[in-house]
């Protein structure tokens, strides 16, 4: 049935018939729809029963203590966990844990991980030249030629990351922040439907932090983000809607005063949190 | 780097012609083919700057050992695979130039058979193995130079890249494939000569092995390949497929994340090194008129991997440089004093490593940036972007 459906999707047997935009059909809101999701290592559950949806267009920043399961969590998005037993969606048509982790980069989930990795012995403008949405199969890539659009792109991308006076140095020479915005750069020559950010601000100075904001509130909207942050100060800069992991599962969802005053969270986590504060 | 990433529009395979770097080692080969030709030809035998045909002849060897040392550092320098196996690509497409030279034989052998070689009436065979069939005729044993390497390449490839085997692990397998192959390659049966290999060749398409102008002809052949080798690899490596394939050296997770299938670039670069590593073994047996197991052994894969790290690695032509020196040395050592030569390799080893870690092309860019940042210094009005646009 399903290779009948595959030969009857001209698309997919003509290349140049497939839409430029990615196929994710939103039309029902929800961009990522994960459900009833449970992880096991060993009879431990990384995440329990955890149901998560973010709509198309939306900023979510994810909180909760350490071992909440929140990287497990960008682990399974992004094809490199199986999870135990639940179901993972993109938009209503993409089944995610039937795709390996290059077919869900190419259909516009990129990660951006904690400790920033660029290619160092690479340029800064090649770091994003590598990045960006081509096809990425051996002999277009062997004989890929820089076109005036391409560069435009690149230029695009190295303004909004501010980082255009730095493009033809080498990625291992950039300051730690710098590092980070390369990267975020990165994923937006992927030209993402949503985005997942993996404690962007860690180590930055308050300068960076806020450059940080203002970049990634400047790229909802156009794709979903999705930020998994410990710094509150800076959940609270950019936040708009918030979900508190624990244990696996929310705790709580809701706009950061709703959260920030639910007594189960304050209990196990801004509560913990102030006590060592204290 | 980045300057020509943003000016590669055109075809990719014409981009080397653009660059600085191997305008200079083409010119620098062109013209060390020149030389030995008109010293070999022109200048009279009594003439000291005279070049015998032995030296030709060891010249052309360095040339093939140089191919090679450009493959090894096709997959170790750009796409960080340490490959401590690839004398066994060398070896199997100096095998495929072997049988055909074996073929060429014919009638002249010491007992006479018109279609089997030597050995093979020694061991009481009455008909060629299968694997032999074809190898009569040159363009089917000129193919198998390049397909009987890359064949193996993919096969190996394929399943380690696969099974995401890569650094140190990889580095042992490649040696173990190699140290196998060698076993199986002693052994007659196998039906490739065993312990003597092959040998006694005669002629080349014709023409005599024996004779000074066939000696000269191999050694500018071998320049040639060596010359559109390091075209390919330099097309390659300047290509965005040598970007994904530093990328995949630096963060092989990262690369696979960004779309990148990256055990297929890992197979498509190894297997174009071992048929360019088949390709200098094809151009070694007929120089040095044998090819035997010991072609396989580890050791000499090893001794690869010291010319690439030795020249530089990286650099494609720090490869040559490191192939001819290391050899030419170890000429010179095993002449005068041969118990020492494996010492003395170990201490040009042991001194590169200290002192000069990038090898002898790191140098050369030592020197290049200080001569750039003097000129710099030196003069006030020089265009103090173009130090950073080239840093």
């Amino acid at each position: 049935m399903s290779l009948l459906h595959s030969l009857t999707q001209r698309d997919r047997v003509f290349d140049f018939m497939a839409p430029q935009a990615s196929p994710v059909d939103v039309r029902h809101g929800p961009i990522l729809y994960m459900e009833d999701v449970t992880v096991s290592f060993d009879g431990f559950k990384a995440i329990n029963n955890l149901n998560l949806t973010i709509d198309d267009g939306e900023l979510r920043c994810i909180i909760g203590p350490n071992g909440a399961g929140k990287t497990t969590m960008m682990d399974i998005i992004t094809g490199k966990t199986r999870p135990t037993s639940g179901s993972v969606w993109f938009g209503s048509r993409h089944n995610l844990l039937n795709m390996n982790e290059p077919d869900i980069a190419s259909l516009g989930i990129g990660r951006k991980f904690q400790k920033p990795t660029v290619f160092e012995a690479l340029s800064v403008f090649e770091n994003l030249e590598l990045a960006m949405a081509a096809d990425k199969r051996i002999f277009p890539t062997l004989t890929a030629r820089m076109t005036g659009e391409i560069k435009d792109r690149i230029d695009e991308v190295l303004e909004t990351i501010g980082l255009t006076a730095l493009r033809h140095q080498p990625a291992g020479i950039l300051s730690h922040g710098q590092k980070q915005w390369l990267e975020i750069g990165m994923l937006l020559m992927q030209r993402p439907r949503l985005l997942l950010v993996d404690e962007p601000v860690a180590g930055m100075t308050e300068q960076e932090m806020e450059r940080t904001a203002e970049l990634l509130t400047g790229l909802a909207g156009k794709q979903s983000v999705v930020v998994v942050e410990h710094d509150m100060g800076f959940v609270r800069s950019i936040a708009r809607q918030v979900t508190v992991l624990h244990q696996g599962s929310v705790l709580a969802e809701g706009s950061m005063d709703q959260v920030s005053n639910d007594p189960k969270v304050i209990e196990v986590y801004l509560g913990a949190d102030d006590e060592e504060v204290a | 780097m980045s300057l020509t990433t943003e000016s590669s529009t055109n075809f990719w395979l014409t981009r080397p012609f653009s660059e600085r770097s191997t305008q200079i080692f083409l010119g620098v080969l062109l013209a060390a083919l020149a030389l030995v030709t008109i010293l070999h030809v022109v200048v009279p035998p009594s003439n000291p700057l005279h070049v015998g045909a032995y030296t030709v002849n060891l010249f052309g060897k360095y040339l093939s050992y140089a191919l090679l040392a450009v493959a090894v550092d096709l997959v170790w320098g750009y796409l960080g695979i340490l490959s401590l196996g690839h004398g066994a690509f060398f070896a199997i497409g100096g095998y495929a130039m072997g049988m055909y030279l074996m073929r060429q034989i014919g009638e002249r052998g010491t007992y006479g058979h018109p279609v089997l070689p030597d050995f093979m009436v020694f061991l009481n065979w009455d008909s060629l193995p299968w694997y032999w069939l074809g190898f009569d005729m040159a363009w089917f044993a000129f193919a198998m130079v390049l397909i009987a390497p890359g064949l193996l390449a993919l096969v190996f490839g394929f399943l380690a890249f696969r099974s995401r085997v890569t650094g140190v692990y990889l580095s042992i397998i490649t040696q173990a494939l190699t140290f196998a192959l060698m076993l199986a390659f002693f052994r007659n049966e196998m039906g490739f000569g065993g312990n003597n290999g092959l040998t006694d060749f005669r002629e080349l398409l014709g023409y005599n092995l024996r004779s000074n102008d066939t000696r000269l002809g191999l050694f500018l052949a071998t320049g040639v390949a060596l010359g559109l080798g390091y075209i390919l690899c330099r097309a390659i490596v300047t290509s965005k497929l040598g970007r994904v394939s530093i990328a995949t050296r630096d963060a092989e997770a990262r690369t696979r994340f960004l779309g990148y299938r990256v055990e297929r670039f890992q197979l498509f670069v190894f297997v174009v090194s071992a048929m360019l590593a088949g390709l200098a073994g094809a151009l070694y047996v007929p120089q040095v008129g044998i090819i035997n197991p010991s072609e396989f052994s580890p050791i000499f894969s090893i001794e690869i991997v010291l010319w690439v790290a030795l020249g530089g690695r990286a650099t494609l032509y720090g490869a040559v440089i490191g192939a001819i020196l290391v050899n030419y040395a170890k000429t010179i050592f095993t002449g005068v004093m041969p118990d020492a030569w494996l010492f003395a390799l170990g201490a040009m080893f042991v001194l590169v490593t200290v002192f000069l870690p990038k090898g002898v092309a790191g140098l050369f860019h030592y020197l290049k940036r200080r001569k750039r940042d003097d000129t710099a210094n030196n003069d006030p009005n020089a265009d103090p972007t173009s130090k950073e646009a080239s840093a």
